[in-house]
């Protein structure tokens, strides 16, 4: 069972969904649909493999030139020609080298700057294509993907599909390029010569690719055992008081320890997986030159070649040592690319669950009612257990509606209902007699408000937070709705006033509040609905109490929908619900429900009254 | 040098008033930290040499390794150019100076296989191992520095500090010895060079300078638009996060049109600083590859004509035209280092920062352990204390607690109890008077054993990622299963434990993520159960919890604080009113004590608060908290 000493969380899951990344994915089909991206910008296209023609091209007149000039400069040597011919052929010939230089940096220049363009263009419009996916996708979409995953997707597949171009596409043009043509240059000037000379080329492209691939593959598994090791860095350091409540600083020693070895022991593995191959390239490389050397010298002693010819193939030798190096490079691309882009397209292609209807109107407020008629609800993956059964309530203009009931009741599920972020499987809800289903969602989001237990402030200053919904907003506005959540005279307090910035990285808030900012910023919106939904948990009772009175006039033009634990954030409602299972099992005001003795007065005996029997051992002492 | 912040302004434009409103932001734009420093400081080079120092064996053989590497390169141009000068004579029949130069060929590519082995094995594994020793080192010294500096240290800042700045070191050690053989190698062929022919030498090193004057110009400016590339792509990526995490705000407020816009903005801001980027790396190109033409166009014609009167032979003008193509390589990475230097340097200050943090709780040097059988009890004696020293939170505070007994601490917020019972763990130091905990002063005791016999609950429970069991079990790692199972019972949490996929050894996600907070805080009172300490503080262990649930946390206190000594911060009457002892704390002074019989007939403000009929003593009304103080976390 679990007899090991330290937490089996400090080790990497095995089941890391990345790991598998380091395959080929859906392969050709995404390829392609990546290659086609490409074409988006078919004029940079053609510069950036047009340069790369070009420039290969340039590359490989090199070594000829260099050979040429050797050769020139021996012909002087043996007397064939006067020393002036000479000197000027050698003239030309330099001038021709450098204008070849001059050129080919040119156009490499080009080339990268082209691929690297077309690259960054794709980047921005797939990251624009993610932004919004993300924005639209529902609900119960965001429950089930972790926003890890979404984050690797969204950053890291995205980067494996834009550098496809340059990393995989342009570089497989030049490396066909050079090693073609090159080698029919050499095999054509000399057989032997170059067949030794490209001898080193399939066991360097091979061993490249090989490590390449092993390497990603752990790369992978390196990011994993590195965010195990940075999770146990930062849930020690959030826990601090826990670890130090505990003394446990040996232990927490020992979980780092563990992840820290781990982390080390594979980058490790990864140096010598790198080290040895890049090492035993590189001496191919070397043997191939011995080789060329030795049999090209002999070859010069017979007189079969000149010393220009056997210059021109170490030269040339030394300019394919570097693109041969990068096959791996390039067969990583394409992997890279094929695994990310399989998961990146996917992400792509969702299909949104909510969204507005074909025919969907504005939604028109006039009475300003809203009804639940017999709603039920199940989540999408759990449709054989429904979390709501036939509700049914009817709210108008001014009334406060309260829902209460244990954990898990489904009462947050109402409030989620009503601005549609998930959609009823059973019933109506309506607004004025309008179904939700038929508006548009954007009118409807901005006719109801919900107040989320746990808020979500933005990194950017308070004002911003608050006006969040409504950025038009003018300040005495804003300042009215913290007078009324009671946050006014504490955002005051603050240095920088509303000027202050929060979130994670500005000034950290109390829950309590957070939660009256996130009442402000919903009372920004105007709604016709305000659901609460457990949202002044964390506000002690006498401050919510001071928003509720100073909300007297704002909850006039509006349904306002309570959803707590604490009774006496309720009992003023007009009417209230008690939900058990899904159901309505109680319904009416305070004083019916306690007249009624059933289980909201059970609940509020245990709230409102210290029970007897549950005291500390000693209680029955004094 | 382009702030990423200007996107924003730009943005303020009137024609735009209509789809990108004044107040709309996404994503942060702050970038607060230097990333370059001074390119050398001599205190940061000796602090982190300290952590060098284990591996000095390794390091002295890396360079040899790095030395002979560059000798091994400089070496095979020479031997080709032997070879060509002695052994291909057309027509003569003596192999035996070719023999000589393929075997000097293959010694040396042996050679520069074996160096080129070691240097990269050795140097890359010797930096990863001083960045995971220097990592660990500052690990271990946040676990002893003071409660006050983690308070106001924001986490997500030491994150940046034990990844970000210990991986920019890595680069550094990485690229620092291999630029030693960089400077050998280019020292080597500039000396070759020159005693090969001195005159062709200087004439075709000659371009050196002018690459080297030109990538000087160049680098600022190229290093500058690279950072902003980086830093308006992570802005945009910033933006991208905040869109996921906070989605559910986004789009139950209908922010997704507008916040699309600015999205684009930013996402189109980063496209352009990155073509600018792009552009300054490849300017580059072209210069060095003409330098190179030009090298060679000289060697030739120079060369060629120097070769042609006979004062040279044609292989050195071969050796040339290898070497030409090698010293450009050494030049590229030396000026690159300039920049890593900095940025190391940069890194480094924060890291020492960190690792000089002063320790202020030390142990005692003959500091005793505190029994497990020590009686349990708990004095505070004339305590004043102050998270800021001249604002004492803690006024001359008296009380004791007997063995056994449970003490209720009340309040209003900000009257000091929670920071009472974080002197009791010794988690700051009092300023006048003393704690004791068992008879002995807290400041005489270890600080592992004081940890052991008090075990505390928070009002927020915190969960590490893991399973049920090792969870409850924390660092009790002797605790059996049935310990473990015994706790959970006797707290309540067992049923909720078995529902769960797994049961006891259902992992939980990240801070408890699947479960709810009251479930959370069933496992913490738990794991303080089977810490099996003799005194027990529940520092508004019961306050964000719903009915149902503190319900069974307050059936579960009675089998919990059997046979040990309570502290209880508590606001819900049934937990006060049981108490052996209730201290009410006003502005940092005991103002009252006694049980609630006692306090009921004193009349004073116990009796008060009671008659109001509040439902908590939290809800005593009191002026508006203004405490933007970083131990305000600790209050509530």
């Amino acid at each position: 069972m679990n007899r090991d000493v330290i937490d089996s969380a400090t080790y990497p899951r095995k089941s890391f969904a990345h790991v598998e990344a380091a395959g080929w994915g859906r392969g050709l089909s995404t390829l392609v649909r990546i290659s086609r991206m490409n074409l988006w910008h078919p004029w940079q296209v053609a510069f950036a493999i047009g340069s790369t023609l070009v420039a290969a091209t340039l590359q490989l007149l090199i070594p000829q030139l260099i050979g040429r000039a050797v050769d020139q400069v021996q012909t002087a040597n043996n007397g064939d020609f006067s020393a002036g011919a000479v000197e000027q052929a050698l003239w030309t010939t330099a001038l021709l080298l450098l204008a070849v230089s001059v050129l080919r940096g040119v156009f490499t220049m080009t080339q990268t700057y082209f691929a690297e363009s077309v690259g960054h263009h794709i980047a921005y419009e797939l990251r624009l294509a993610c932004y919004e996916k993300i924005q639209r996708l529902s609900f119960s979409f965001h429950d089930r993907r972790h926003s890890a995953d979404l984050i690797t997707i969204c950053m890291l597949d995205l980067e494996g599909v834009w550098i496809y171009f340059s990393s995989a596409v342009v570089r497989a043009v030049l490396l066909t390029m050079l090693i073609g043509i090159g080698a029919y240059m050499l095999l054509s000037t000399n057989l032997v010569l170059g067949l030794l000379a490209l001898s080193f080329v399939p066991f360097v492209g091979w061993r490249s690719s090989v490590t390449q691939l092993r390497l990603r593959a752990t790369w992978l598994d390196l990011q994993e055992r590195l965010s195990v090791l940075s999770r146990v860095m930062e849930e020690n350091l959030c826990g601090i008081r826990v670890v130090r409540a505990f003394s446990a600083q040996a232990h927490e020693m020992l979980k780092f320890e563990r992840a820290s070895k781990s982390a080390l022991a594979l980058a490790q593995q990864r140096v010598d997986i790198h080290v040895r191959n890049s090492s035993a390239m590189t001496f191919s490389f070397w043997v191939a030159t011995g080789l060329v050397l030795w049999i090209g010298g002999n070859k010069v002693i017979a007189g079969e070649i000149s010393v220009g010819t056997l210059a021109s193939f170490l030269t040339f030798m030394t300019i394919l040592q570097m693109p041969v190096r990068q096959i791996g490079l390039m067969v990583n691309g394409f992997a890279r690319a094929s695994t990310c882009g399989s998961r990146l397209l996917e992400f792509l292609d969702l299909d949104i669950m909510i969204k507005d209807a074909p025919d969907a109107k504005p939604l028109e407020i006039s009475e300003g009612t809203m009804r639940f008629d017999n709603v039920s609800f199940a989540y999408p993956s759990a449709e054989d257990r429904p979390i709501l059964k036939n509700i049914s309530f009817k709210a108008r203009k001014g009334e406060t509606i309260a829902i209460v009931g244990p954990p898990g009741s489904g009462k947050s599920t109402m409030a989620h209902l009503i601005p549609r972020f998930y959609d009823v499987t059973g019933g109506t809800i309506s607004l004025d007699g309008q179904d939700i289903r038929n508006v548009t969602l954007s009118t409807l989001r901005r006719a109801v408000a919900v107040v989320q237990q746990d808020a979500f402030l933005f990194t950017t200053t308070i004002e911003n937070n608050i006006a969040y919904g409504d950025p038009w907003a003018r300040e005495p506005r804003i300042a009215g709705a913290c007078e009324s959540a009671q946050l006014h005279n504490y955002i005051l307090g603050l240095p920088a006033g509303y000027k202050t910035v929060v979130g994670e990285r500005g000034v950290s808030l109390s829950g309590g509040q957070r939660q009256r900012l996130t009442i402000a910023r919903a009372m920004m919106l105007r709604p016709s609905v305000i659901v609460f939904d457990d949202s002044t948990a964390a506000i002690d009772a006498d401050t919510e109490q001071r928003i509720r009175s100073s909300m007297r006039r704002f909850a006039k033009d509006r349904v306002t929908i309570i959803i707590a634990h604490r009774l006496s954030s309720l009992m003023h409602a007009d009417q209230i619900l008690f939900i058990a299972n899904g159901e309505v099992v109680e319904r009416g005001t305070h004083q019916q429900l306690l007249a009624k003795g059933g289980r909201y007065k059970a609940l509020h005996d245990l709230q409102l009254r210290p029970g007897d029997g549950m005291l500390t051992p000693h209680g029955g002492a004094s | 040098m382009a702030h990423p912040g200007e996107v924003e302004t730009e943005r303020n434009d009137m024609r735009d008033f209509g789809t990108r409103p004044p107040r709309a932001v996404v994503g942060s734009h702050r970038i607060e930290e230097e990333i370059f420093g001074r390119a050398f400081d001599k205190n940061i080079v000796r602090r982190i040499w300290a952590f060098v120092g284990p591996y000095r064996a390794k390091l002295v053989i890396s360079i040899a390794a790095v030395l002979i590497f560059a000798a091994t390169q400089l070496l095979i141009p020479l031997i080709i150019r032997y070879a060509i000068e002695h052994g291909m004579r057309p027509g003569s029949d003596d192999r035996s100076a070719l023999l000589a130069a393929a075997g000097a060929f293959l010694v040396t590519i042996l050679l520069n296989f074996a160096a080129s082995y070691t240097q990269d094995t050795v140097i890359s594994k010797m930096a990863e191992n001083v960045i995971f020793d220097i990592r660990r080192a500052m690990f271990a010294h946040l676990q002893k520095v003071s409660l006050s500096f983690m308070d106001r240290t924001e986490v997500g800042r030491l994150m940046s500090r034990l990844q970000g700045d210990v991986n920019s070191m890595h680069e550094f050690l990485q690229t620092s010895v291999l630029s030693v053989g960089d400077i050998a190698l280019l020292l080597g062929i500039v000396s070759v060079m020159l005693w090969l022919d001195f005159r062709l030498g200087l004439l075709t090193l000659s371009v050196l300078p002018v690459l080297f004057i030109v990538r000087l110009f160049w680098l600022p400016h190229a290093r500058d638009a690279f950072t902003t590339a980086q830093e308006f792509n992570s802005v945009a990526n910033g933006a991208l996060a905040e869109a996921i995490h906070g989605v559910r705000a986004v789009q139950s407020m209908d922010r997704q049109q507008v916040n699309f816009l600015l999205y684009d903005d930013k996402a189109r801001a980063s496209l352009k600083k990155h073509l600018i980027g792009d552009k300054y790396a490849q300017i580059m190109v072209p210069i060095v590859d003409s330098l190179m033409g030009l090298a060679t166009a000289v060697v030739i014609v120079v060369g060629g004509s120097k070769v042609m009167n006979g004062r040279i032979d044609v292989g050195v003008m071969i050796v040339f035209l290898f070497y030409i193509q090698r010293f450009f390589d050494p030049i590229r990475s030396l000026t690159a280092q300039y920049s890593v230097m900095q940025r190391a340097m940069a890194s480094g200050k924060r890291l020492t920062d960190v690792l000089d943090v002063e320790i202020e709780i030390h142990d005692k040097p003959d500091a005793k352990v505190l029994s497990p059988l020590m009686d349990g009890s708990v004095e505070f004696r004339n305590v004043t204390f102050g998270y800021d020293p001249n604002y004492p939170v803690l006024k001359n505070v008296s009380f004791r607690v007997n063995p056994g007994d449970t003490v209720a601490l009340v309040g209003p917020t900000g009257s000091g109890k929670s920071s009472a019972m974080a002197l009791l763990h010794r988690f700051y130091e009092v300023q006048h008077g003393q704690v004791l905990v068992g008879g002995h002063d807290v400041r005489d005791l270890t600080q592992e054993s004081l940890g052991r016999q008090v075990a505390m609950v928070l009002q927020e429970p915190f969960l590490f990622t893991g399973t049920v069991f090792n969870n409850i079990r924390y660092h009790k790692t002797d605790a059996t299963r049935d310990d473990v199972m015994n706790a959970a019972k006797a707290v309540g949490a067992h049923d909720f434990i078995m529902s769960l996929d797994g049961g006891y050894d259902a992992t939980l996600g990240e801070r408890g993520g699947n479960l709810s907070l009251g479930q959370c805080q069933l496992i913490s009172f738990a794991r303080a159960l089977v810490a099996d300490a003799k005194i027990l503080i529940l520092d508004e262990a019961t306050a964000n919890i719903d009915s149902y649930t503190e319900m069974l946390i307050q059936k579960a206190l009675a089998r919990v604080l059997e046979g040990r000594t309570g502290l209880v911060i508590a606001h819900r009457l049934a937990t006060i009113r049981g108490a052996d002892r209730i201290i009410v704390l006003q502005n940092g002074r005991v103002v009252e004590s006694g049980n609630h019989d006692q306090l009921m007939a004193i009349g004073g403000l116990y009796s008060k608060l009671y008659n109001l009929n509040y439902a908590s003593f939290n809800d005593i009304p009191d002026e508006e908290q203004i405490d933007i103080t970083p131990q305000a976390g600790s209050q509530t």
